[in-house]
């Protein structure tokens, strides 16, 4: 009997055993990434989550007649802030940030891949003094942003740098404008470019030499190794970069606050719309909308990119590879 | 990359953040709204002085004095950035967070309404400071809806300032008026390269709302009227923008004038490529430099600025001293606040700094006038100045001006249009 009841209970130690290990590990990983967790759910979901709630607010900002002062706390508002965002008083402002942000995207990303592109052939090559040219290129990218927008100021002044190089009556280039939003991407593409140049220099690395040998041997020209051996092999590393300048020119702010200035249709982007209308004007359900709107937009575009381009992102691919 | 990309989610994050704080359920002190007395200022003991910047370094010598005398009563000074801008934002995050750490708040005069409404700023007893010593307009700015909300320390009115020596060779007087202001550029600028004939601040910034209110105000016009509603359509408004806009299309303002804040205009002042420049009184004493940073030192002087068709009137800048509602000993801070504002500080801050008192027997001092002799023209202007509207969405309303002035100076829209699109956009944010 007794054996008849421990028979079937025999081969079960046997069996859950990997299961019982695997809630042990389990139980330990999850007790080891909870920090991880706590602090995530701290600085990401929340700061989402209520800026999510704050977008369908909004501030009763009407000042009592008698005694001028205004009624305390917010009042839901539905959507609101969004359907202002296309229908209402400030739908122009917006629109117009929207098209910014995304010329900006689209101009100075496309000039920052070739230019970065070129940089990282240059510092890949070997010669004299390659690590002094490695350097030099990669200085904008660590100049503070902010710092270089009031450098590239001071260069667009009226009487600055660029107008003393540039025949012809002086430009106004930190006015409203095409030339301010011109003077944005070329600030944008001197910062960034070497971002790029880096990554893509990493991906030229581990290419082989013994594929541009090969090459050489049947007698390809430079033009036929770049584009059918260089471009190819740097494309995961490239995508990658470029999918992180896409993502990090829609957010742009500090070049266009720093070098032209707050409240310019040509360069106004929508973050600096969110901040003008939550810092200045106090308007936090609205700036709360357009960082919403933000959000989604950016997200949307990752997607997209991801999806057209496969661009490998987590590096499963690459880690398959090698 | 990945470091730069979590600077600015952190970044964004804070913004998030601040805006999630700032709907936490407000109810502010006093919400019984009506009471017209102010509440009690009670409560005796150490408190804070927060401010802008304080260039002038005088500002610790003040509060030690009191320190010393009040030891029980310590001031301790904490210094925001010099921008304005950052000032009122660190004041306004103060406010929501209902934080006590502020105590007595320099506000910039156009702060008032929106500190006050959202009763962020406790109001004052009339009774308890010589309101009647200081420049009447300088008290205007203290209040909203007539009650008082801070007691002015600082004033500021913009001066013409304009080159005497060319003036003199020339045989003429300074101009009185925006068609005397043209005809003597007419008669010199040409003969001196280089030269532009006016210049204010133009960028699209704060400043720009001031150099627009003050040429609608000088052609006799306003920009929000007695009662608060805007007051754009008149013929008024429009000679005044327009005095803006023709001289940028005449040349008289020269284009890049057009992007002059204080700083690039006082540059181009001391360089000599201005003839009339409309400046904040500070210019003074950096033009008049012997380094050798000007070239303009002792050739120049100042007068008031000129209008349509008489003198014009400046727009009234400065700083008001008020006390934070969230501050706890309210006593010492309003104790504080009358030993700043009384006239032995007041001097002492003048003959240091050079700031523009706001008790008005100081400008007829006859030493302070050798000291300052620009003292004289200085309390015309802050006499004859007009506040900027004293609105909540001072904010909006001073950026909606911004667009119009801007826009209408750079030739994207005529003066007709810009005025008309303005006194729409004002009357949704005045409400009326």
């Amino acid at each position: 009997m007794a054996i008849l009841i421990d028979a079937p209970a025999g081969p079960e130690p046997a069996r859950p055993a990997p299961g019982l290990r695997r809630t042990g590990v389990g139980k330990l990983a999850a007790l080891l990434v909870s920090p991880t967790l706590l602090v995530l759910a701290l600085v990401v979901a929340y700061p989402i989550v209520s800026a999510l709630r704050l977008a369908f607010y909004r501030r009763d900002d009407t000042p009592d007649p008698v005694t001028g002062l205004l009624r305390p706390g917010d009042h839901f508002v539905g959507i609101d802030n969004f359907t202002d965002m296309f229908a209402g008083e400030s739908s122009t402002r917006f629109l117009n940030a929207l098209w910014n942000t995304t010329t900006f995207t689209v101009t100075a990303v496309s000039l920052e891949v070739v230019i970065g592109v070129l940089m990282a052939l240059v510092m890949h090559k070997a010669f004299r003094g390659r690590a002094l040219v490695r350097a030099s290129i990669l200085v904008p990218w660590a100049v503070p942003t902010a710092i270089a927008g009031l450098l590239w100021r001071w260069i667009f002044q009226a009487d600055g740098v660029a107008n003393d190089l540039i025949p012809g009556p002086p430009i106004l280039w930190t006015t409203d404008g095409a030339q301010a939003w011109f003077a944005v991407v070329v600030a944008d593409s001197w910062k960034t470019a070497p971002f790029i140049g880096l990554l893509v220099l990493a991906g030229l690395q581990v290419i082989s030499t013994e594929v541009y040998e090969a090459a050489r041997l049947d007698g390809a020209s430079a033009w036929r190794t770049f584009f059918s051996i260089t471009l190819p092999l740097v494309k995961p590393t490239l995508l990658v970069a470029v999918l992180f300048r896409i993502l990090d020119t829609l957010r742009m702010f500090d070049l266009p606050y720093t070098l032209i200035g707050p409240g310019k249709n040509a360069t106004d982007t929508v973050t600096v719309l969110a901040f003008e209308e939550a810092v200045k004007f106090g308007k936090y359900g609205p700036a709360s909308a357009y960082a919403v709107f933000l959000f989604a937009y950016v997200a949307v575009v990752a997607f997209v990119f991801v999806r057209l381009l496969g661009a490998d992102v987590l590096g499963t691919k690459a880690r398959r590879g090698r | 990359m990945v470091v730069r990309g979590r600077v600015r989610g952190a970044v964004l994050a804070t913004v998030l953040l601040l805006g999630a704080g700032a709907c936490g359920g407000e109810t502010a002190p006093g919400t019984d709204a009506g009471a017209s007395a102010p509440a009690v200022l009670d409560g005796v003991g150490p408190i804070s002085l927060v401010t802008g910047k304080d260039i002038s370094g005088n500002l610790q010598n003040q509060v030690d004095e009191w320190n010393s005398a009040h030891p029980d009563q310590k001031v301790t000074v904490i210094e925001l950035p010099e921008d304005a801008d950052a000032q009122r934002q660190q004041m306004v995050q103060n406010a929501q967070t209902k934080s006590d750490a502020y105590g007595v708040l320099n506000l910039d005069v156009v702060w008032t309404a929106e500190f006050a409404a959202n009763q962020w700023v406790a109001q004052l007893p009339d009774a308890e400071f010589p309101l009647t010593s200081l420049l009447p307009a300088t008290v205007e700015t203290a209040r909203y809806f007539k009650r008082l909300y801070a007691v002015p320390t600082t004033s500021d009115g913009g001066l013409l300032f304009y080159r005497k020596d060319l003036l003199d060779a020339a045989g003429v007087a300074p101009p009185k008026t925006w068609a005397e202001l043209s005809a003597a550029c007419e008669k010199i600028v040409p003969s001196q390269p280089g030269m532009s004939c006016y210049a204010g601040q133009f960028e699209k910034y704060e400043g720009l709302t001031v150099n627009f209110t003050e040429a609608v105000n000088s052609a006799g016009g306003s920009v929000v009227g007695e009662d608060g509603k805007p007051t754009l359509g008149s013929e008024q408004a429009r000679q005044g923008l327009n005095f803006l806009v023709d001289g940028v299309k005449s040349g008289k303002i020269a284009q890049k004038a057009r992007t002059f804040k204080e700083e690039e205009g006082r540059r181009a002042f001391q360089a000599g490529e201005l003839l009339f420049h409309r400046q904040w009184p500070y210019q003074y004493a950096k033009a008049n430099a012997t380094d050798g940073s000007s070239t303009v030192a002792g050739k120049f002087a100042v007068a008031p600025l000129p209008g349509l068709t008489g003198p014009g009137s400046s727009a009234l800048g400065g700083h008001n001293f008020a006390i934070s509602s969230f501050a706890k000993n309210k006593k010492t801070a309003l104790d504080f606040i009358r030993y700043m504002v009384d006239e032995k500080q007041q001097r002492a801050n003048l003959e240091k700094t050079s700031q523009a008192p706001t008790w008005a027997a100081l400008y007829d001092d006859p030493a302070l006038v050798a000291k300052f002799p620009y003292l004289t023209q200085l309390k015309k202007s802050i006499e004859t100045a007009k506040k900027r509207p004293s609105v909540v969405k001072y904010q909006e309303v001073s950026s909606a001006i911004q667009e119009a002035a801007y826009s209408a100076m750079s030739g994207t829209s005529t003066t007709e249009q810009a005025l008309t699109s303005l006194q729409g956009k004002l009357e949704s944010l005045t409400g009326k």
